[in-house]
C-alpha cells in the first residue's frame, strides 16, 4: 500500500507541477469569465458620445415635446434649413436628420437620415420617443371621447402579471418551492462537468499508461510493485489532479464573480433605475414596489437554491464524479496498456468513449424531460449514468431509482476494474502485436 | 548454498507453452548464465523470478524457503529493453525507483550519492532523462538496478548499447557486486562475455532446458578430442601427421607460424603424440582445443533442432 502511495504521489506531483497544468488551471476561469462576463459587461456600458439630431417636424405636434436626453439633443429646424442640411449632411454639425412627415398619424412612418448608419441606441431612442408622444395623444383623445377622466388609471389597474410558482410535493407530503430553471441549470452544469473531467482525465490515464509502456519503464516498475498497485496509484493520482483543478477553478471562478460584482457594483442598480424610469413614465408601478419586487425575486432565487437539497446534489455529484472517472479511466488505462501507437489507441478508444459522447448528446432532451424513458434508462445503464443521473438529481429522483443506479454503477465498476486489470497486466508487457478486441478477450482468460 | 531455485516450472500462454518443466538452481555469490536462442523462454523465466508473472505449476524457492511476494525487494532487474521516464529528472527518478524497492529516502539518497560519484555522473542529477545520450541513460538505469543492494541481480543483455570502455567498467562492477556477496543471473547472446564472467550456465531452447552445468565442466564435456600445434616450419607438414595416424582438421599459416589442428588416435597419451611429432618437426606450441561457449551453444542447439 505504501508503494501505491509512492506511485500516487509521483503521478500527482509530476502532473501538478507541469507548466501546462498550472497555466490551464489559472487561465481557464479567466478565459471563461472573459467570454461570458465581458460581452455582457461591455453591452451594459452606456454610449457617452454627445450627438445632436436635427428634426424637421412636418406636423407641428412634436415641437418642444422631444425631450433631450443626457447625451442626445434634438434641434428643431424649419423646412428650408432641413432641405439644406439634407443636401449636405456630412458638412452639417448634426449627427442625423429626423424627418417627421405631416401624415405620420396615418402612415406611422418617419425617416432618419445620416451619412453613417445610426447606432441601435439612437434608433430605439427616437423610435420610442415618437411612439410615446403619439400614443399619449391618442390616449388623451380616447379619454376625452369616453368622458371618463381616470380611464388611464383604470386601464392600468387591469394589467395582470401571473407568477406561476412551481411547488414540489416531497415524499412526506411536504411542499417545497422549486424552480425548473434552476434545476435545469444545476443539472446541466453537473452533467457537463462530469463529462468533461471523465473525458480529459480518462485520456490522461491512457496516455500515462502508454508512456510507461512505450518507454519500457513499466517492466522495471512492476518488478517492484504489483501491476494493480501501479494502475491504482496512477488512476487515483490523476483523479486527484482533476479534483485539484476543479477546486482551483471553483475558487478562482468564485473570486472573479465576486470581483466583477464589486467592480461593476453600480451597474445592476443603474439598470434597475432605468427600468424604474421606464415604468414610471408608463405609469405602471411606483419605484418602491418594483424595488421590493426585485428584492423578493432575489430572495426567492436564493430560497429556491436552498430548497434544492444541496446535500443530496453535492454528495451525488461527488459519487458520480468519482465513479464515472474510476470506470472510464480504468477502461482507458486498459486501452493504453494494449496498444503501442497513438493510432491504435484512437481506434480502441472509440467504443469506450461512444457511451460518454452519447450521454452528452442526450443531455438536453434529458434536461427538458428528466422523467422520460430515455432519462430513466440512461441513468440506470452504468456507462451513461454518471452524467445522466447527475442531470436528473436536481429535479428530484425517487430514492429507489437513485439507489439502483448507484448499486448498478458500483457493481459495474468492480467488474470493469477486474476486466481492465486483466487486460492491463497482459497488455503492458505485450509489444509489437496488433491488438484487436478478439485478442483482448483472449487475454481475459490468461492466468497471471 | 542455493539462493534461488526453480523446480519443474511450467508456463502456458494461450496455445503456446513458454516454459516446459524447467528447473534451475542458482548458487549464492555466483554468476549464473541464462542462455538460449531468441524466443526460447528466457524472458518468461526471468519474469517469473521477478514475480511479474506466476508459473502455472512448479515451485520457486528463495533463500532456502518458498518465495514470498516481499522477496522482490531483494531482487534487482535490468531488463533487455531499457527505459526511464523521459520527462523526469535523473536524480528524482533514481530516488523514486529506489523507494519503490522499499528503501527509505535517506538510505536511497546516501547510496545514490555513492554510485553517482563512482560513475562520475553527479552533474546529471537535475537533468531530464531525455537530455541524456543512450549510454548515459544506461548508466543511470544500471544504478537504479543495484541501488537497493539486492541479493539477487538479474541482468538481461547488460552490455548492449555500451561502448567497449563503459562495457568494461560495467563488467568490473558486476564482478565487484559478486565479490560483495550478490548473486547474479545473467542473460545474453554474447558468448564471449559468458566465458568471462559466468560460473554456471543453463541453456533453454524451445521452452525446455537442454543444458545445465558448471561452465568448465560443460566445456570439458564438449571437447572433441582436437589438438593444435604451432610450428615455425612453413612448408607442408601434413604427411608427418597422416603418417602417425593423426587426422588433420585444419591448417593455417599466419605470419611466421603454421598452425595445425588435428585429432589423435583414441587412447593415445599427449606424451606419445608429442614424442612422435617432435621427432619430425620443430614445435613451438601444443595445446588441447577447448570449445568456446559459442561452439557449445551452436553445437547443442543445432543438435536439438536435428533431433526434433
Amino acid at each position: 500500500m505504501n508503494k501505491a502511495l509512492l506511485i500516487l504521489k509521483r503521478e500527482y506531483l509530476t502532473r501538478v507541477r507541469k507548466k501546462s497544468f498550472i497555466i490551464m488551471t489559472l487561465l481557464v476561469p479567466f478565459l471563461f469569465g472573459a467570454f461570458t462576463i465581458l460581452p455582457a459587461w461591455l453591452a451594459m456600458q452606456d454610449d457617452h458620445e454627445e450627438r445632436t439630431i436635427a428634426v424637421y417636424d412636418g406636423t407641428g405636434i412634436f415641437l418642444g415635446r422631444l425631450e433631450n436626453t443626457e447625451y442626445t439633443k434634438f434641434h428643431f429646424v424649419p423646412k428650408e434649413e432641413y432641405l439644406k442640411i439634407r443636401e449636405d449632411l456630412k458638412q452639417s454639425p448634426f449627427y442625423a436628420l429626423l424627418f417627421i412627415p405631416p401624415n405620420i398619424l396615418s402612415s406611422n412612418r418617419a425617416q432618419i437620415f445620416s451619412d453613417k448608419q445610426v447606432t441601435i441606441d439612437i434608433k430605439s431612442l427616437v423610435d420610442d420617443k415618437l411612439e410615446q408622444i403619439l400614443e399619449n395623444d391618442k390616449k388623451q383623445n380616447v379619454i376625452a371621447e369616453s368622458g371618463i377622466p381616470d380611464l388611464e388609471e383604470k386601464l392600468a389597474a387591469t394589467r395582470t402579471n401571473i407568477q406561476l410558482e412551481t411547488i414540489k410535493i416531497g415524499e412526506q407530503g411536504e411542499s417545497v418551492k422549486s424552480s425548473t430553471e434552476i434545476a435545469m441549470a444545476v443539472g446541466y452544469a453537473c452533467g457537463f462537468i462530469i463529462y468533461m473531467f471523465v473525458f480529459i482525465y480518462g485520456t490522461m490515464v491512457m496516455r500515462g499508461v502508454m508512456e510507461e509502456k512505450t518507454s519500457r519503464i513499466v517492466e522495471v516498475i512492476i518488478s517492484s510493485v504489483k501491476p494493480m498497485q501501479l494502475m491504482f496509484g496512477k488512476i487515483v493520482g490523476i483523479g486527484l489532479v482533476g479534483l485539484t483543478q476543479l477546486f482551483f477553478w471553483l475558487i478562482i471562478g468564485g473570486a472573479i464573480i465576486t470581483g466583477v460584482q464589486t467592480f461593476a457594483g453600480g451597474d445592476p442598480a443603474q439598470a434597475m433605475e432605468q427600468t424604474q424610469n421606464l415604468m414610471n413614465t408608463q405609469g405602471v408601478a411606483s419605484a418602491p414596489a418594483i424595488q421590493a419586487q426585485q428584492q423578493n425575486m432575489a430572495l426567492e432565487i436564493i430560497d429556491m437554491i436552498g430548497n434544492l437539497n444541496l446535500t443530496l446534489i453535492l454528495s451525488s455529484f461527488i459519487f458520480y464524479f468519482l465513479a464515472g472517472f474510476l470506470m472510464y479511466s480504468s477502461l482507458m488505462g486498459a486501452i493504453g496498456s494494449a496498444v503501442d501507437h497513438d493510432e491504435e489507441a484512437q481506434q480502441l478508444m472509440l467504443p469506450v468513449t461512444l457511451p460518454l459522447i452519447f450521454s452528452i448528446i442526450i443531455l438536453f432532451p434529458v434536461v427538458k424531460n428528466p422523467e422520460g424513458a430515455l432519462a430513466f434508462w440512461a441513468s440506470m445503464i452504468p456507462l451513461t449514468s454518471p452524467v445522466i443521473m447527475m442531470v436528473r438529481v436536481p429535479f428530484g429522483v425517487p430514492t429507489w431509482e437513485l439507489l439502483l443506479s448507484m448499486a448498478t454503477l458500483i457493481a459495474s465498476i468492480a467488474g470493469t476494474i477486474w476486466i481492465a486489470g486483466k487486460i492491463y497486466r497482459t497488455g503492458i508487457l505485450m509489444y509489437g502485436k496488433k491488438v484487436n478486441l478478439k485478442e483482448i478477450v483472449k487475454w481475459l482468460r490468461y492466468r497471471n | 548454498m542455493e539462493l534461488f531455485n526453480a523446480t519443474e516450472v511450467v508456463k502456458d500462454y494461450a496455445g503456446h507453452r513458454a516454459l516446459d518443466h524447467v528447473s534451475i538452481s542458482v548458487e549464492e555469490q555466483s554468476v549464473f548464465g541464462l542462455l538460449g536462442p531468441n524466443g526460447a523462454g528466457k524472458t518468461t523465466l526471468i519474469r517469473i523470478i521477478n514475480q511479474i508473472t506466476a508459473p502455472d505449476s512448479g515451485e520457486i524457492f528463495f533463500m532456502g524457503r518458498k518465495v514470498k511476494s516481499t522477496d522482490i525487494q531483494y531482487i534487482g532487474y535490468l531488463p533487455e529493453e531499457r527505459g526511464l521516464y523521459k520527462k523526469m529528472k535523473v536524480g528524482e527518478q533514481a530516488l523514486y525507483l529506489a523507494q519503490l524497492k522499499g528503501m527509505s529516502k535517506n538510505d536511497a539518497l546516501k547510496n545514490l550519492k555513492k554510485w553517482f560519484e563512482k560513475f562520475e555522473i553527479q552533474p546529471w542529477w537535475n537533468k531530464k532523462v531525455e537530455e541524456l545520450s543512450k549510454g548515459m541513460a544506461q548508466k543511470v538505469q544500471f544504478i537504479t538496478t543495484v541501488i537497493h543492494e539486492p541479493k539477487l541481480l538479474i541482468f538481461d543483455e547488460p552490455f548492449s548499447g555500451f561502448d567497449p570502455i563503459n562495457a568494461k567498467l560495467l563488467k568490473n562492477e558486476i564482478l565487484n557486486l559478486k565479490e560483495q556477496g550478490a548473486t547474479i543471473i545473467f542473460s545474453t547472446h554474447n558468448m564471449a562475455s559468458v566465458e568471462e564472467i559466468c560460473d554456471h550456465i543453463a541453456l533453454i531452447h524451445k521452452s525446455k532446458k537442454i543444458l545445465d552445468g558448471n561452465i568448465y565442466d560443460i566445456k570439458e564435456n564438449y571437447k572433441l578430442g582436437i589438438y593444435e600445434i604451432e610450428t615455425p616450419e612453413l612448408h607442408a607438414v601434413n604427411s608427418h601427421f597422416a603418417g602417425n595416424g593423426f587426422e588433420v582438421m585444419e591448417e593455417e599459416i599466419r605470419g611466421n607460424r603454421q598452425r595445425v589442428k588435428f585429432r589423435k588416435k583414441d587412447g593415445e597419451s599427449n606424451r606419445d603424440v608429442l614424442q612422435k611429432l617432435t621427432a619430425q618437426i620443430e614445435i613451438s606450441a601444443f595445446r588441447e582445443v577447448i570449445p568456446s561457449m559459442n561452439d557449445v551453444f551452436i553445437q547443442v542447439v543445432e543438435h536439438a533442432n536435428l533431433t526434433k
